[in-house]
């Protein structure tokens, strides 16, 4: 019996020399593909949809921060309780945020954000190399600045801005940069 | 509707009419590439945005989310002629 259809098969050969398989159930190869990338496309506008929405979040996001005011003076400890090259943690300015205080020198108080700026791991100060070491990726920070010396962070370290009154250090504020 | 616009939608009606498959395949092709070619831009330019926020850095959220705004409606005038092409002709 002779029938026809519209399909063409993988290896361009005539029905009849196909297996009885293909006879029995034909696939349209070409057609198979034409619809596949049209459908690819379709759902790659979908993506760029997608993209769209997500820049839009962040200016709303940022919008929301420009809002939201001055970060309140909180007060992290008196100096006699930080050693010289020790260190403290503390939460600020929500109660999520997690930040450290170290005392490189005598003289000298830095704070930081305690997230790594590549996955939001805890940073270790390393007093040895004067630095911040992240164990998760192996990110490291600069102590002095909490600029990224090597691995995968892209951006600096948030710096707590300080004030001592007295005795007692006070986080006054939150720094952030891109580079 | 406009002696122009109606001129242009017979244009793309005859254009459909006379597309076979593999050239239809083709275009299909070439859509994909440039819609593909966008959605890349589009995914720099997110990830680009993103890290200037998060560096407190606000001045390129807006232009970047009008160039990716820019970018889908492209997309979507591309998506729009791929529904064109694939419309069953009523003057067959």
């Amino acid at each position: 019996m002779s029938h026809h259809h519209p399909t063409m098969s993988p290896d361009k050969r005539p029905d009849d020399q196909q297996p009885q398989w293909r006879q029995d159930f034909p696939i349209d190869v070409a057609q198979d593909d034409y619809v596949a990338r049209r459908d690819f496309t379709k759902f790659l506008v979908l993506i760029s949809g997608g993209f769209v929405t997500g820049q839009f979040w962040i200016g709303l996001q940022n919008w929301m921060r420009s809002h939201r005011g001055k970060p309140p003076v909180y007060r992290i400890a008196n100096l006699s309780e930080l050693p010289v090259e020790g260190s403290i943690t503390f939460k600020y300015p929500g109660p999520h945020d997690d930040c450290i205080l170290v005392r490189p020198t005598e003289q000298s108080l830095v704070a930081y954000s305690q997230k790594c700026t590549h996955l939001a791991c805890p940073v270790i100060p390393d007093q040895s190399g004067k630095c911040f070491h992240c164990p998760a990726h192996h990110g490291v920070f600069e102590m002095g600045t909490g600029r990224v010396i090597s691995g995968p962070p892209r951006r600096p370290l948030p710096k707590i801005t300080l004030e001592v009154r007295g005795s007692d250090i006070y986080a006054t504020g939150v720094e952030v940069s891109t580079v | 509707m406009s002696r122009i616009s109606e001129n242009n939608l017979t244009g793309i009606a005859r254009t459909r009419r006379t597309l076979t498959r593999p050239q239809r395949t083709t275009i299909v092709y070439g859509i994909l590439s440039l819609v593909l070619t966008l959605v890349i831009l589009q995914l720099w330019l997110i990830t680009a945005t993103m890290n200037a926020f998060l560096g407190g850095d606000s001045a390129v959220i807006w232009p970047a989310a009008g160039a990716s705004a820019v970018c889908l409606f492209l997309n979507l005038g591309l998506l729009r002629y791929l529904y064109v092409i694939e419309r069953p002709s009523s003057g067959k």
